[in-house]
C-alpha cells in the first residue's frame, strides 16, 4: 500500500540578500490513510515551512532546491502551476493558525464554500448548498443553515477554525496539513476542535499532518510524532515510544521543559541557549551547542538512524531507561 | 504567611462605549441609545498572603488580565477597592492616581512593553531614578546588578530591545519591574508569548526570584500547567467572577466547581507514559459573550448538573473546607 503522503529529502532553502536560510534541510516524512503524524518543533524549526512546501506554496526567495513530495503515489515537487492548483485544495488542503485571516472577511461562509467547491468542480446551487451543510454538519457546527448565510465577524474564534476545516474537507482530500489550528483557541474550545478531528480521520481516512509547538496536543492526537530542529528531524517514532523514552537529547529536553509533569515549584530542567539561526549554520549537529552530551564527533552531521524501534539523529543518543 | 499584602475588597470593573456627542443629542431628542457595557470584573474579593503566589487562570474574556491591572493600580475599579498593607493601591477620588510604586507589573509581549527607542539600561534605570530609589551617579551600577540578577550581562544595557530575543527581553521586563523594589509583582501571561524551551528558563528564573527576593506574586495565565508550577493558591474565573479559589495542589487533584473540573479535564495532557492515544472531553458549547452573560450562574448553560435554582439565582463564592471556596449552588 502506498503511504497518502510520501515526503523524502526535502530541502526548501529562502535566498535573501545575507545568504541562504535553509528553513527544511532534508525532511522524510511519510503517512498513511486514517493517521495522526504529529510535527513538533519551536519557532524557527522549520515545522511551517515544512508544511507550506508539501502544499508547493513556497514563494520568491523561496524554493523547493531539492527532495520529493509524494500524494498517493504522484509527485507534487515540479507540477506547473496549473496542475499544482488542480491538486492543492481538491486532494491535498491546508488549515492556518489563525482562522481570522484565511477567512475572507466581506463574503459569507456558504460564498466562501461554493467558491471552494467550484475551483474543482462544475456544480449546481442546490448540490453546492446541500454539500457545504453536509461539510459544516461534519466539524460539529450546531447550526449550519444559518452558519452559511454568515459572515466570519459573526462566529466566534472556534467556530472560524470550525468553517476552515470543513473547507478543507469539501473534496474529501487524502491529506490534511494543519498548521497550529489550535494554538489561538481557548483550551475549552480546543479540546473540542481535536475532538472532532480526532472523529473526522477515523471516520474519513483523511491522513492529518498535524503541526505544533504543543507536546501535550500530539501526545493525545498523533499516532507517530516527528520532532524538528533548525531544519531537520532529530527524532520520528511512535508517539509513546518517543514521549515515554526519548532517544534525541533535544526530544528529552523539550519533554523535560513542560510545566505540569514537574515536582510544583521545584526548577524545571531546562535547555540553555536559544535556537541558533539558519543561515551560516555551523557544519555537524545543528544542537550540540545546547547540548551536554555533545563531543568532537558532533562536529558532523549525524545521519538519522533506527535507534530502538524510532529514528533519531544523534550519535549520543540517551539509553533506554 | 499572616496579614494579607493584598486585598481586593469587592471590586468591579465596567467598560462601556463611550457617548458621543452624537449619542448624546440623539438622546435628548428621545432616540434609544445603545448602551453596552461588558462587566469585566463582578464584585471580586480576594487576598494574597505575603511571600504567596496566587494563580489566577481563566480564558480569555473571563476578566483576569482586568482583575490584575486593577491589582496593580493601572486601571481604576468601578466599585471597591484594592489595598495593599491596608492602603489603597489608586487614589480614590477620582483622579484615577497610582499611590503605591510598591506593585509592579511584568506584561505578555515584551515586544509591545518596551520601548523600541530606549536604550534598556535607560528603561530598566528610568523608574527608580524618576522615585528616587537611586541617584543618577550610581544608576549606571544599579541597572548593571538588575541585569545580571535576571542572568543577563551587564554590559548589555547600551542596547536596544530589537537586539534581543523573546526570552531575553522578558527577562529585560521582570528586570525592570523589579528594579522599583516591588513587594508584590503581577505577572500577566509572561510566558504565553515563548517557546516551551524558553519558557522553561523563564519559569526557573522566576522561581529563583521568588525565593531570593521573598516576592508575593499574583500569576495569570490560561496555562493550568504553567500555573500550577508555580502557584501556592489558584482562582479560576469565569466570565468576570472567581468560581473556584484554594491551594493549587487540593484544587488540581479535586476540583469543586463544574467548570474547573471540566476546564481540567480538557486540557491535553502530556502523559509519558501512557499507551496510545486518548479521547478529548471538551466542555459542551460556546463561551458566552460577556457583554449579556447568562442570568444566575454564569456556567449553567455548559453546566451538565445545572438546575432551575442556577439559571436564576448567582452562587455565591462559599466555603468548602479548609481554605476552599467554590460558587456553585451543588458542589459540596
Amino acid at each position: 500500500m502506498t503511504a497518502a503522503l510520501e515526503v523524502r529529502g526535502l530541502k526548501t532553502h529562502f535566498f535573501t540578500r545575507s545568504g541562504a536560510v535553509k528553513a527544511v534541510d532534508g525532511v522524510d516524512l511519510s503517512i498513511e490513510r486514517g493517521r495522526v503524524l504529529g510535527l513538533v518543533g519551536e519557532s524557527g524549526s522549520g515545522k511551517s515551512v515544512t508544511g507550506l512546501s508539501i502544499l508547493g506554496l513556497i514563494d520568491h526567495p523561496g524554493r523547493i532546491v531539492e527532495g520529493s513530495v509524494r500524494l498517493d503515489g504522484q509527485e507534487l515537487v515540479g507540477l506547473d502551476r496549473d496542475a499544482s492548483r488542480r491538486v492543492r485544495g481538491r486532494r491535498i488542503a491546508m488549515i492556518f493558525q489563525d482562522p481570522m485571516m484565511t477567512l475572507n472577511p466581506v463574503l459569507r461562509v456558504g460564498t466562501q464554500m461554493s467558491m471552494a467547491l467550484r475551483a474543482h468542480e462544475t456544480v449546481s446551487n442546490a448540490v453546492v448548498r446541500e454539500r457545504s451543510l453536509k461539510a459544516l454538519g461534519k466539524v460539529g457546527l450546531p447550526a449550519p443553515e444559518q452558519c452559511l448565510a454568515a459572515y466570519p465577524h459573526q462566529l466566534s474564534g472556534g467556530m472560524r477554525q470550525r468553517v476552515a476545516i470543513a473547507i478543507a474537507l469539501l473534496h474529501s482530500p487524502s491529506v490534511i496539513v494543519a498548521d497550529e489550528p489550535t494554538t489561538a483557541l481557548d483550551v475549552s474550545i480546543q479540546a473540542q476542535i481535536l475532538q472532532e478531528m480526532q472523529r473526522l480521520g477515523a471516520e474519513t481516512g483523511v491522513a492529518l499532518v498535524w503541526i505544533t509547538h504543543d507536546l501535550a496536543v500530539v501526545s493525545s492526537l498523533a499516532h507517530d510524532i516527528a520532532v524538528m530542529y533548525a531544519g531537520r528531524i532529530v527524532e520520528y517514532g511512535p508517539t509513546a515510544d518517543v514521549l515515554a523514552q526519548p532517544r534525541h537529547p533535544y526530544t528529552r529536553g523539550l519533554l523535560d521543559s513542560v510545566p505540569g509533569e514537574a515536582e510544583p515549584g521545584e526548577k524545571l530542567a531546562q535547555i540553555p541557549g536559544s535556537i541558533p539561526a539558519l543561515i551560516d549554520l555551523p557544519p555537524g549537529c545543528a544542537f550540540r551547542a545546547r547540548c551536554s552530551r555533545a563531543t568532537g564527533a558532533c562536529e558532523t552531521m549525524p545521519e538519522i538512524a533506527d535507534i530502538g524501534g524510532r529514528l533519531a539523529r544523534c550519535f549520543h543518543p540517551l539509553e533506554a531507561a | 504567611m499572616s496579614a494579607p499584602l493584598l486585598e481586593l475588597d469587592a471590586v468591579s470593573r465596567r467598560f462601556s462605549r463611550k457617548i458621543s456627542l452624537g449619542d448624546r443629542i440623539a438622546a435628548k431628542l428621545g432616540a434609544p441609545v445603545e448602551t453596552r457595557e461588558v462587566r469585566a470584573v463582578e464584585n471580586v474579593s480576594l487576598s494574597v498572603m505575603k511571600g504567596e503566589t496566587l494563580g489566577l487562570v481563566g480564558e480569555s474574556g473571563c476578566g483576569k488580565s482586568t482583575l490584575g491591572r486593577i491589582a496593580a493600580g493601572i486601571l481604576p475599579p468601578s466599585a471597591g477597592t484594592a489595598r495593599l498593607d491596608g492602603k489603597p493601591v489608586m487614589a480614590e477620588d477620582g483622579r484615577h492616581q497610582k499611590l503605591t510604586t510598591r506593585v509592579q507589573t511584568v506584561f505578555q509581549d515584551p515586544f509591545a512593553s518596551l520601548n523600541p527607542r530606549k536604550r534598556i539600561g535607560e528603561t530598566i534605570g528610568e523608574g527608580p531614578l524618576a522615585h528616587g530609589l537611586i541617584d543618577r551617579a550610581g544608576s549606571r551600577a544599579y541597572v548593571a546588578e538588575q541585569l545580571s540578577r535576571v542572568g543577563l550581562d551587564p554590559s548589555y544595557a547600551s542596547r536596544f530591545p530589537h537586539q534581543f530575543s523573546g526570552g531575553q527581553r522578558q527577562r529585560i521586563a521582570i528586570a525592570r519591574a523589579l528594579a522599583m523594589k516591588p513587594d508584590l509583582l503581577i505577572c500577566d501571561e509572561p510566558v504565553a508569548s515563548l517557546d516551551v524551551s524558553i519558557q522553561a528558563q523563564v519559569l526557573n528564573l522566576f522561581l529563583d526570584l521568588r525565593r531570593a527576593l521573598n516576592l508575593t506574586a499574583i500569576f495569570i495565565s490560561h496555562d493550568l500547567g504553567v500555573v500550577r508550577h508555580l502557584s501556592d493558591r489558584v482562582a479560576i474565573m469565569y466570565l468576570g467572577r472567581i468560581v473556584e479559589i484554594g491551594p493549587a495542589n487540593e484544587i488540581y487533584a479535586a476540583p469543586k466547581h463544574p467548570y474547573t473540573q471540566a476546564l481540567l479535564a480538557s486540557v491535553p495532557r502530556l502523559n509519558r507514559h501512557r499507551e496510545g492515544r486518548t479521547a478529548f472531553k471538551p466542555i459542551a458549547g460556546e463561551l458566552p459573550s460577556p457583554l449579556s452573560p447568562p442570568p444566575g450562574c454564569h456556567f449553567h448553560p455548559r453546566c451538565a448538573l445545572a438546575t432551575e435554582r442556577c439559571r436564576t439565582e448567582p452562587p455565591q463564592l462559599r466555603p468548602l473546607g479548609p481554605m476552599r471556596w467554590a460558587a456553585c449552588h451543588l458542589a459540596e
